[in-house]
C-alpha cells in the first residue's frame, strides 16, 4: 500500500506540474509581451528625451499633416537662411541647424548594404563645435567628429557588428551613387550602444546636404533660450518672427510628438503578442478544466468519505477551488518571472525575422506583475469552477459503492442545445464583425475575438457528442499516419536508439556491441549523447536501464489499435475536452495558412495581371522608394529597350491621404492598363495636368473624366489635375497609386522624387540585359533587378516569413494542449491500472500495451485536427468573403493541411511516450490485488 | 504424492518469497514444493496472509520467487524475460479474477475473444460455439459488461480464460464477489470444465464450499503447505481449517 501511495503521489506530482505548466506558458507570454514592449518604449523615450535635452525650441518645415497606409508625410526641409534669422532673434542664446535622413545605407566592403532589419538607417549632418554640444545627443566613444567632405562617424553598434576601425573606408549610399568616406570616429546615442538594428552615419552639415540633395536647406533648426527666456516664450517669438511657413515647437513638445508616434507602433506589437498570450491562456483553461474534471471523478470516493464524515457541499467546493487557486497562483508567479526570459526570446525571434528593436534596461512594471498574476489566477479559477461544482454533487453513498459514477449535472441534458445557441451566437457575432461596415476597428476586433472564443467553446461543448463517431472515422487514418511517421523516424530515431542501447547495455560479444554503438552514433549522434548520459547514470547510481529492449518495429496491430480506439471512445467528455484544446491551435494555424495561401495566390495573380516587363527594379525590401537616378542609370545599360520609371510618394488628394504615381509616357509597354475610358495613347498626352484613375477610386471619390481634383505633395506644393482616363484597377495589390500623373508633373510637385519601380524591357527578353543593368546599378546598392517571377517568389517568401512568426507564436498553444493530452492519458492509465494488469495477464506484451495507449493518443489528436481543420477553414472563408472587395482569393493549401494532420499525429505520438511507458511497465499483479 | 499417477504440468520446487528488506522483511512463502496434476482441479486454501495469493502469482509467472524454481509444461519460468513470459501466458495460462476484470467498452463476445485477439490467433469457431454453450452465454454475446449481472460477467471471464485452451487455468477467489447462489453456479461451471475438457485448474479460495469441488486441497499457513487433502466435503474442509487455526 505504501508503494501504491508513493506511486500515486509521483503521478500527482507530474500531473500538478503539467497542469500548472498550461498556465505558466500563457502567463509567461503575457508578462513577456509587457516586459518587451515596455522596454522598447523606455528605450525610445530615452532616445527622444536625450535628443532634445538641451533644446528649448525646434524649427522644422511645416508638417504636411497627412498620412497614407501607415506612412506619414515628413516635413519638408527649410531654407538655410532660417538659421541665420533664428540666431538674430532676441532671447536665443545659441542655435544650430541639422539635416537628417533615414534611408542612407552603409555598405559592406562587398558593396552590399548593411541590413537594418526594417529599422531606419540614419544620416545626420550636425554642427559639432563644442558650443553646440548641448544639442548633440550623440557621444563619441573614440576618435573625433567629422569635418570636410570625406569623413564620417558611425555608431558603436554597427562598428562592432561589422568590425569597423578608425581609419577604415566605408561606402555610403543615399540618393546618388555610393561614395566612400573615412571613419574618423565612433559614437553612441546617449547611453545606448545600439538602437535596434538602426545604423547611423554622422557628417558635417555641408557634406550631408550634398549627399542628401539638400544644398542650402536644413531639416531642423534647434535653439536654446537665454537665461531670462522660457522655452514657451522663445517658441512664440521665433514663430512670430518666421511666420506660418514653419512649425516651431519646444524641445519637450517635439520629443513627445516623436515618442508618441513610436508608442503607437509598440502598442500594436504589445496587443499582437498579448493576443497570442490570450490564446495560450484559453487553451490552458481547457487543460485545467479537463484535468480537474478527471481528478474529481477519480477522487469521488475521497469526496464521498469527506461527506460521510460531515463535510458540507460548500466545504468540498472550497477544497477543490483552493486546489485550483494554489495551482493558478503558483503557475502565475512562475509564469510572471519566466516572462522576463521569454521577453529575451521574443526579441531574438523578432531579430531572426529581421525586426530588430532597441533595448535598454529591462522594464518590469507593476502593471505587468498585477495583470499577469490576476489574469493567470482568474483563468485557472474559472476553469476549475465547473469541476468543483461537480465534486459537490458526489453523494456520500459513493464512499461504499464499488464503481459508482458521478451524477450527471442538472443541465447536462441541455448541453447540446446550449452548445447550439453558443455556436449560433458566435457565428452571428463573426458575421456581423466581418461583414458590417459601420463599426469602429476596435469594436470589430473585439466582436471577432469574442465570436471566435464562443465558437471554440460551443464546438468544444458539442464535441463530446462527436467523439464516438469521429474516433471510429479517424482510427484508420491514425493507424496509417502512425505507420508513416514511424517509418520516417525509424532509420534516424528508433533504430539508432535501439542500436545504441544494445551497444551500451545489451548482451553479446564486444565486436557486435561496438558495431552497434558506432552505427547508432553515426545515424543519430544526439541519441548517442543521451545514451551516454544513461550509461553514466547507470554507472554512478543504482538506476539500471531496461534491457532487453524490443527491436523497433513500425507496423501497428489493428487488433490492439481497436482496443485503443475503444479506450478513446469510452469517456467521450474527457476525450472531447482534451481534443478541443488541440483543436484551438489547429484551427488557428489552419485559418492563417489558408488565408496566407489566398494572399499568395491573389498577390501573384495581381502582379502577373499588371506587370508586362521583362525585368523589374525595386529597392532591396521591395516596397521602399529608391532614388530616381537609378532609372536613368538603368536606361543607359546595354540591351535595354524600354526603361519606364514609376515614381511614387504619398500625397493629399482633395484633402485625403493618398498615393500619387508619376508615369513615363512609354509605361503602356510594361504595364497592362485595361482601359475603362481612354487608351494607351493617352499616356503621351497627360501633360502637366492630366491624371489617370483606377476605376474603383473613380467610383469611391465620385470622379469622372473631365472632373478636376487638387493634389498636395509632402513638400506642400499644390496643383490641380483633370481626370483624362480611367483604367480597371487591381483591387488586391495595386502597383500604381490612387492617382497617376505624368512623370514631369510629379517631379514638379516633389523636390526629391523617388521611384517605386523601374520596369525594363530588353531586346532578348531579359537574361543578357540583366547583367549589364546590374553592373550599371553597382553604385546603387539598395536596388534589386529581377524578373517578374523572381519578384513574386520574393513576395511569397516574405509572406512565408511572417507566417513563420505566427506559427512559432501559435506553437505555444499547441504545446500547452500537448500537456493536456499527456495529463489525460496519464490519468487514464492510472485509472485503468487493474484493467491494464488484466490485459498483461491474458497475454498483452509491453509493446502492445504501449501501442494501445499510443493509438488512443493519436486518435485524440486526430479528433482535435478533425474539429480544428474545418473550423479554421470556416474562419478563413468568412474573412475571405469579408475582404471580397479587395479581390482576396480563397485557395486551400492542401499540402499544408495534410502536413497539419501529420503534425497532430506526431503530437499524439509525443504525448503518449510517457503514459505509454508507464502503462507498459505496470505489473500484471496489480490486476489481482484488491484495494 | 496422492496424485502421482497423473503427470504434473506445474512444478514448484522449494520456492520462497520475501517482501522488503532487513528488519521489516516479510516472508510470504517459506519453501513450498508442489506439483499440479494434469486434468485436475486443485484448490489452495488458507487464511488471509497465509501466502496463497503469492503462491498463485508465482505459479502463474506474474511474480518471481526470491528463491526456488517453477516450471510450466516443462519450461522453467523464473528466469524468463518479460516478452517470453507473456508468450508463455498466451499459450499456457488462463486467468479468472475475483472482480471479473472485463473491458467495459467491449461486448461479451469481444471480451471472450480478447486473448486470441491480442495473441493474433485465429478463432476455432466450433470450439468457441461449444464454449459459449457450456458457459451459457448464447443470448448475451452482444451485451456489454455493464448490462450483465455479476454471475454473467464471471461466466464471460471464465469463457475468456478457456478460449485459448490453456495448459492451466488460475482462478483467484472466483466466487469472492458473488452471492452464494450465483457463486455455486460458477463453481459448478468450473467443475464441469475440468470434467468435460480435462482443464487443469488451480483455484485460490478461502471458502470451504468452493474448495469442496476440488480434486485436491492444499492448505497454506504462514507461507508453508501444512495440509494436503484429497477431495473433501465442505464440513471436512471447515474442520481442517479450524484445526489449523487452533494450532
Amino acid at each position: 500500500m505504501i508503494r501504491f501511495a508513493l506511486k500515486s503521489l509521483a503521478g500527482r506530482k507530474l500531473r500538478t506540474v503539467l497542469t500548472a505548466l498550461a498556465i505558466v506558458l500563457g502567463v509567461a507570454m503575457m508578462s513577456g509581451a509587457y516586459v518587451l514592449t515596455d522596454t522598447i518604449d523606455k528605450a525610445f523615450d530615452s532616445i527622444f528625451v536625450d535628443s532634445y535635452a538641451g533644446t528649448d525650441a525646434v524649427v522644422t518645415g511645416k508638417d504636411p499633416g497627412f498620412s497614407f497606409e501607415g506612412e506619414s508625410a515628413q516635413a519638408p526641409p527649410i531654407p538655410e537662411e532660417t538659421l541665420v534669422r533664428v540666431r538674430e532673434i532676441d532671447g536665443v542664446e545659441i542655435a544650430t541647424g541639422s539635416v537628417q535622413d533615414f534611408q542612407t545605407k552603409l555598405l559592406r566592403p562587398d558593396g552590399e548594404p548593411i541590413d537594418t532589419g526594417g529599422a531606419p538607417s540614419f544620416a545626420f549632418g550636425i554642427e559639432t563645435a563644442p558650443e553646440y554640444d548641448r544639442f548633440n545627443p550623440l557621444n563619441l566613444v573614440e576618435g573625433r567628429w567629422p569635418s570636410g567632405g570625406s569623413e564620417v562617424v558611425v555608431d558603436e553598434g554597427v562598428a562592432g557588428d561589422e568590425n569597423l576601425q578608425l581609419g577604415d573606408r566605408i561606402g555610403v549610399a543615399a540618393l546618388g551613387p555610393a561614395q566612400e568616406f573615412t571613419i574618423v570616429g565612433i559614437a553612441k546615442y546617449g547611453d545606448l550602444s545600439s538602437i535596434g538594428g538602426a545604423t547611423f552615419a554622422i557628417f558635417d552639415v555641408p557634406t550631408a546636404q550634398k549627399l542628401l540633395d539638400k544644398e542650402g536647406r536644413l531639416d531642423a533648426v534647434t535653439a536654446a533660450a537665454a537665461d531670462d527666456t522660457t522655452p514657451e516664450q522663445l517658441t512664440q517669438r521665433i514663430q512670430s518672427e518666421l511666420g506660418g511657413d514653419v512649425t516651431v515647437q519646444t524641445g519637450v513638445e517635439q520629443a513627445n510628438e516623436e515618442s508618441s508616434e513610436i508608442a503607437t507602433f509598440t502598442t500594436i506589437i504589445r496587443y499582437f503578442l498579448l493576443s497570442f498570450a490570450g490564446i495560450a491562456l484559453f487553451v490552458g483553461a481547457f487543460v485545467i478544466f479537463n484535468t480537474l474534471s478527471i481528478t474529481v471523478a477519480q477522487r469521488m470516493r475521497e469526496f464521498a468519505t469527506l461527506r460521510t464524515l460531515g463535510a458540507s457541499r460548500r466545504q468540498v467546493l472550497r477544497s477543490v477551488i483552493l486546489e485550483a487557486l494554489v495551482i493558478g497562483l503558483g503557475a502565475s508567479i512562475v509564469g510572471l518571472f519566466s516572462g522576463l526570459g521569454l521577453a529575451v526570446g521574443l526579441n531574438e525571434l523578432f531579430k531572426a525575422l529581421n525586426l530588430d528593436l532597441p533595448q535598454t534596461q529591462t522594464v518590469f512594471a507593476t502593471r505587468t506583475i498585477v495583470v499577469s498574476l490576476l489574469v493567470g489566477t482568474l483563468v485557472t479559477l474559472v476553469a476549475g469552477l465547473f469541476p468543483a461544482i461537480r465534486a459537490t454533487r458526489v453523494p456520500p453513498i459513493a464512499a461504499v459503492r464499488e464503481g459508482a459514477t458521478l451524477p450527471r449535472g442538472r443541465f447536462a441534458r441541455f448541453t447540446p442545445y446550449i452548445a447550439g445557441v453558443v455556436i449560433a451566437l458566435a457565428v452571428l457575432a463573426l458575421g456581423y464583425g466581418t461583414l458590417a461596415d459601420d463599426i469602429a476597428t476596435g469594436d470589430r476586433f473585439a466582436l471577432l475575438g469574442v465570436g471566435v472564443l464562443a465558437l471554440f467553446i460551443g464546438v468544444a461543448m458539442l464535441s463530446s457528442r462527436l467523439v464516438r463517431p469521429l474516433a471510429v472515422g479517424v482510427s484508420p487514418i491514425g493507424h496509417w499516419l502512425t505507420v508513416v511517421v514511424m517509418i520516417l523516424i525509424w532509420p534516424l530515431g528508433t533504430l539508432p536508439y535501439w542500436l545504441l542501447r544494445h551497444g551500451a547495455f545489451g548482451p553479446g560479444g564486444a565486436l557486435g556491441r561496438v558495431g552497434a554503438l558506432v552505427l547508432g552514433a553515426a545515424l543519430n549522434p544526439l541519441l548517442a549523447l543521451i545514451v551516454l548520459v544513461m550509461w553514466g547514470r547507470s554507472a554512478v547510481t543504482k538506476w539500471q536501464p531496461e534491457w532487453p529492449m524490443e527491436f523497433p518495429g513500425v507496423l501497428p496491430s489493428t487488433r490492439i489499435n481497436r482496443i485503443g480506439r475503444e479506450n478513446a471512445r469510452r469517456n467521450p467528455g474527457r476525450t472531447a475536452a482534451t481534443a478541443a484544446a488541440l483543436m484551438i491551435g489547429i484551427a488557428l494555424v489552419t485559418f492563417i495558412s489558408v488565408l496566407a495561401n489566398g494572399l499568395r495566390v491573389s498577390n501573384s495573380d495581381a502582379i502577373e495581371r499588371q506587370i508586362q516587363s521583362d525585368l523589374i527594379i525595386t529597392s532591396q525590401d521591395g516596397y521602399s522608394e529608391f532614388p530616381a537616378a537609378v532609372g536613368d542609370a538603368a536606361a543607359g545599360a546595354d540591351g535595354v529597350e524600354t526603361a519606364s520609371n514609376v515614381r511614387q510618394d504619398i500625397a493629399q488628394i482633395e484633402g485625403d491621404g493618398a498615393n500619387l504615381t508619376g508615369l513615363d509616357d512609354r509605361v503602356a509597354e510594361v504595364y497592362d492598363f485595361r482601359w475603362e475610358e481612354g487608351s494607351d495613347e493617352l499616356l503621351t498626352q497627360l501633360g502637366s495636368d492630366g491624371a489617370l484613375l483606377p476605376g474603383n477610386v473613380a467610383e469611391d471619390r465620385d470622379l469622372a473624366v473631365g472632373d478636376s481634383f487638387t493634389v498636395r505633395s509632402t513638400d506642400n506644393e499644390s496643383k490641380d489635375f483633370v481626370v483624362r482616363g480611367i483604367y480597371e484597377g487591381s483591387p488586391f495589390y495595386p502597383l500604381l497609386g490612387t492617382a497617376s500623373v505624368s512623370r514631369e508633373a510629379f517631379d514638379e510637385l516633389y523636390e526629391r522624387p523617388r521611384n517605386r519601380f523601374t520596369l525594363l524591357n530588353a531586346a532578348d527578353g531579359g537574361e543578357a540585359a540583366r547583367t549589364s543593368v546590374e553592373s550599371a546599378l553597382e553604385g546603387f546598392p539598395d536596388t534589386r533587378v529581377q524578373t517578374r517571377e523572381e519578384w513574386i517568389d520574393k513576395e511569397d517568401q516574405e509572406i512565408q516569413q511572417f507566417l513563420l512568426l505566427l506559427y512559432v507564436l501559435l506553437a505555444l498553444s499547441v504545446i500547452i494542449s500537448l500537456f493536456g493530452m499527456v495529463n489525460t492519458l496519464a490519468l487514464s492509465v492510472f485509472e485503468r491500472t487493474r484493467e491494464l494488469g488484466m490485459l498483461r495477464a491474458v497475454g498483452m506484451t509491453q509493446r502492445q500495451t504501449r501501442r494501445m495507449v499510443r493509438h488512443e493518443s493519436v486518435i485524440t489528436a486526430l479528433i482535435g485536427a478533425a474539429l480544428g481543420l474545418p473550423l479554421g477553414i470556416f474562419l478563413a472563408v468568412l474573412v475571405t468573403s469579408a475582404l471580397g472587395q479587395y479581390d482576396l482569393r480563397f485557395a486551400l493549401p492542401l499540402d499544408q493541411l495534410i502536413v497539419l494532420a501529420v503534425v497532430s499525429v506526431v503530437a499524439g505520438l509525443l504525448a503518449a511516450i510517457t503514459p505509454a511507458r508507464r502503462a507498459a511497465r505496470l505489473n500484471p499483479l496489480e490486476a489481482l490485488q484488491y484495494e | 504424492m496422492e496424485n502421482g499417477n497423473a503427470s504434473a504440468v506445474v512444478i514448484a520446487n522449494d520456492i520462497t518469497r520475501r517482501y522488503g528488506e532487513g528488519d521489516t522483511a516479510v516472508d510470504a512463502l517459506r519453501g513450498v514444493t508442489l506439483e499440479i496434476a494434469e486434468g485436475k482441479l486443485t484448490a489452495v486454501m488458507g487464511p488471509s496472509g497465509s501466502g496463497k495469493s503469492t503462491l498463485m502469482h508465482i505459479l502463474a509467472g506474474l511474480d518471481k520467487p526470491t528463491s526456488g524454481s517453477v516450471s510450466i509444461s516443462g519450461t522453467e519460468i523464473t528466469t524468463l524475460k518479460d516478452s517470453d513470459l507473456t508468450k508463455l501466458r498466451r499459450r499456457h495460462i488462463g486467468f479468472v479474477f475475483q472482480f471479473f476484470n472485463l473491458l467495459p467498452m467491449l461486448t461479451a463476445e469481444e471480451n471472450v475473444l480478447l486473448p486470441l485477439s491480442i495473441a493474433g490467433v485465429k478463432i476455432d469457431e466450433k470450439w468457441f460455439d461449444d464454449l459459449i454453450d457450456k458457459v451459457g452465454l448464447g443470448d448475451r454475446l452482444t451485451h456489454r459488461p455493464a448490462e450483465l449481472s455479476g454471475g454473467q460477467q464471471q461466466r464471460v471471464a471464465i469463457a475468456r480464460a478457456l478460449v485459448s485452451r490453456p495448459t492451466v487455468l488460475f482462478a483467484d477467489e472466483p466466487t469472492g464477489n458473488l452471492d452464494s447462489a450465483t457463486g455455486s453456479e460458477i463453481l459448478t461451471l468450473m467443475r464441469d470444465s475440468v470434467d468435460a475438457y480435462g482443464q487443469t485448474t488451480v483455484m485460490v479460495t478461502h471458502e470451504a464450499r468452493a474448495a469442496a469441488i476440488a480434486d485436491r486441497i492444499l492448505f497454506l499457513a504462514d507461507g508453508e503447505i501444512v495440509r494436503d487433502l484429497p477431495r473433501a466435503e465442505p464440513h471436512e474442509v471447515l474442520a481442517t481449517m479450524e484445526e489449523l487455526a487452533a494450532r
